[in-house]
């Protein structure tokens, strides 16, 4: 096991996803509990109280995004659960959205309710269709039940909720983005300030958080913020979804409680790395993270601090293992190969700079490198952190130089012989054939 | 000038052979969905319909295959919304075609853990097994072969998308048995 599990705490079956299996665990009570005895301000104070981070990659403090929300302000306020997973390697608001439906459900109208949300939004990634179809599901029941329209569980509150598609863009999973994208427009990030909790959805307060994040919210309400901050470490109180993948025994998603040891979590409950190859490095929270070799996991725990300390990040989660043998230089071409593609074009910077890094990374692989190339790549990678107004560019410089950082002799020798010094591997298998 | 002595652009003739579905004439439209537009619109904050475009540009899609002018026309009309920005996130998201494809579209994710999983191959397989290249449609309009970035589905690569359906941990041989299931 991997520590406590919150999230994954019951037993997928047939019918697990549906309105009557999670009242029967006890779902919907705890909302009927908040509607009727807490203020909306206790649920923020609940909820801030258990110092929950947000975890779809920046790990914000939730409490502190929620309280610059003004209650009585007088205007509209929004809140849009954001479920445009597109990083790379991330996989888990997919196992919450078919899986648990329900428990987003309940924590968006406690949230809704905390910050006085007349109208909530999920934005879902296009590509998922099953994901949709258990969510829009999930909502009609809701709204069958009484969960949803007016007058609440005749509390008088009222609260509508849309599941929003998106149509294929990895940049509307940025926060202003997805805001834009909301407002029917094409997703180009916007400046701030203002801040999208001063100035978000149709220029109103909005509140964006991820689909795990939004999750612990009913948990946290259930368990009282005292015992949840039982759960995990003092700096990073809860647990996080892990999707892992790649050359690893069993990818899947796996619920880690907050100081699981790192290397334990990979060799022994994931089953360690295919074909029992040795572990090369794992990208540890989606590739816009910074790699970290098998040496850098020895002694880490898996928390903010301990993996910011190993030079990384928990970022979205999204693990990805990746066996001796495996060419580095490949595998950032094709993670430029899609930076370069999701680039939305606002910013000269990231549209400029990712194209010139693929064409780069492209000509090193057709064995057309030049002596320059390796510095070319750093030099952009650092040219464009922070010139831009997403963070899109600067996630993929900080991916580049990560991997060159720790494997530019790979670099330097597919200039120098035109080849790959890994034969171009990506695979496991094609590495034993 | 052309051979009827009028300039190209208006040349009858020439204009015959630019027309593509997109501005057939004869195509259905799409207003009957108006009713299931006016639904949706119910649950959304009264007064800003801007945001219904993604979500009636899907459903006209889903119902035609792709989205044609008069749709735009039609959307411009009923939505209130300024034609460039319908144009815009027709061009800005990938999902949205503004031409018919192939009944089936493969579209099969390249990005890390997919090509860690053997998604090149897979690529290869399938271009070959179909005669075409990335991007092209059958002569028989049965398969569009696309390359997509990231689905999601990392822990089951390699994943292919068939129309709406994931279609994951898939090799050579099951994506023989699948294209075979496909009429």
């Amino acid at each position: 096991m991997t520590g406590r599990q919150l999230i994954m705490d019951f037993p997928v079956t047939a019918t697990s996803h549906l309105l009557a299996d999670y009242q029967a665990r006890g779902g919907y009570q705890t909302l009927r509990k908040v509607l009727t005895t807490l203020k909306p301000e206790d649920v923020t104070k609940e909820v801030t109280a258990a110092g929950v981070l947000g975890h779809g990659g920046a790990a914000f403090p939730v409490g502190r995004k929620w309280a610059v929300v003004k209650l009585d302000d007088g205007q509209p306020h929004y809140l849009c659960a954001n479920a445009d997973e597109g990083e790379p390697g991330t996989f888990k608001d997919r196992w919450i959205l078919e899986h648990a439906p329900h428990l987003l459900l309940e924590s968006m109208l406690m949230t809704c309710y905390a910050l006085q949300v007349r109208n909530c939004f999920v934005y879902i990634r296009g590509e998922f269709d099953q994901p949709y179809r258990r969510l829009q599901a999930a909502v009609e029941e809701a709204y069958a039940a009484g969960y949803f329209g007016e007058n609440i569980l005749g509390t008088g509150f009222a609260c509508d909720i849309v599941v929003y598609r998106g149509a294929g863009s990895y940049v509307c999973g940025e926060a202003s983005a997805l805001i834009t994208s909301i407002e029917g427009k094409k997703g180009y990030p916007r400046n701030r300030p203002p801040r999208l909790t001063v100035r978000g959805l149709y220029q109103r307060p909005t509140v964006i958080n991820n689909v795990e994040t939004l999750s612990n919210v009913a948990i946290i309400m259930r368990m009282g913020a005292e015992e949840f901050r039982k759960v995990g470490k003092p700096k990073s109180p809860g647990t996080q979804l892990v999707s892992i993948s790649g050359h690893v025994n069993k990818p899947g998603v796996y619920e880690v409680e907050y100081g699981y040891p790192l290397a334990k979590f990979i060799y022994e409950d994931c089953g360690g790395v295919l074909a029992g190859r040795g572990l090369k490095c794992i990208i540890p929270g989606g590739i816009s993270t910074k790699v970290m070799t098998a040496k850098d996991i020895e002694g880490v725990t898996y928390d903010h601090k301990s993996m910011e300390a190993a030079g990384s990040q928990v970022g979205s989660g999204g693990m990805v293992v990746i066996a001796e043998g495996t060419c580095m230089v490949r595998l950032l071409h094709v993670m430029l190969r899609f930076y370069h593609h999701e680039s939305c074009g606002q910013c000269t910077p990231c549209r400029e700079g990712m194209g010139w890094m693929h064409r780069i990374i492209e000509r090193i692989v057709r064995g057309e490198g030049q002596p320059g190339d390796i510095d070319a790549l750093v030099r952009i990678s650092n040219a464009n952190d922070g010139t831009t107004i997403c963070g899109m560019g600067d996630a993929a410089g900080y991916a580049t130089v990560g991997i060159i950082a720790k494997y530019r002799d790979e670099f330097e020798y597919y200039i120098a012989n035109k080849r790959s010094k890994c034969e171009g591997r990506l695979e496991v298998e094609t590495a034993h054939a | 000038m052309s051979a009827s002595g009028r300039p190209e652009a208006l040349d009858p003739e020439r204009q015959a052979q630019r027309e593509s579905p997109i501005n057939a004439p004869n195509l259905p439209s799409m207003r009957h969905l108006q009713p299931e537009f006016e639904a949706l619109k119910k649950r959304y904050p009264a007064g800003f319909q801007s945001s219904l475009t993604l979500p009636c540009l899907r459903r006209i899609q889903e119902v035609r295959g792709f989205v044609a002018d008069q749709d735009i026309d039609w959307l411009v009309e009923y939505l209130g919304v300024p034609r460039v920005q319908i144009e815009e996130v027709l061009t800005f998201y990938t999902q949205f075609r503004r031409e018919p494809i192939g009944r089936w579209h493969v579209q099969t994710c390249r990005n890390v853990s997919c090509s860690m999983r053997g998604a090149e191959r897979l690529i290869d397989h399938l271009s070959r097994k179909l005669g075409v290249k990335i991007g092209e449609t059958t002569p028989d309009g049965r398969f569009t072969l696309s390359v997509v970035e990231c689905l999601g589905s990392c822990g089951t690569a390699p994943v292919v998308m068939v129309n709406d359906t994931y279609h994951e941990n898939m090799d050579a041989a099951r994506i023989d048995a699948l294209l075979e299931s496909l009429k």
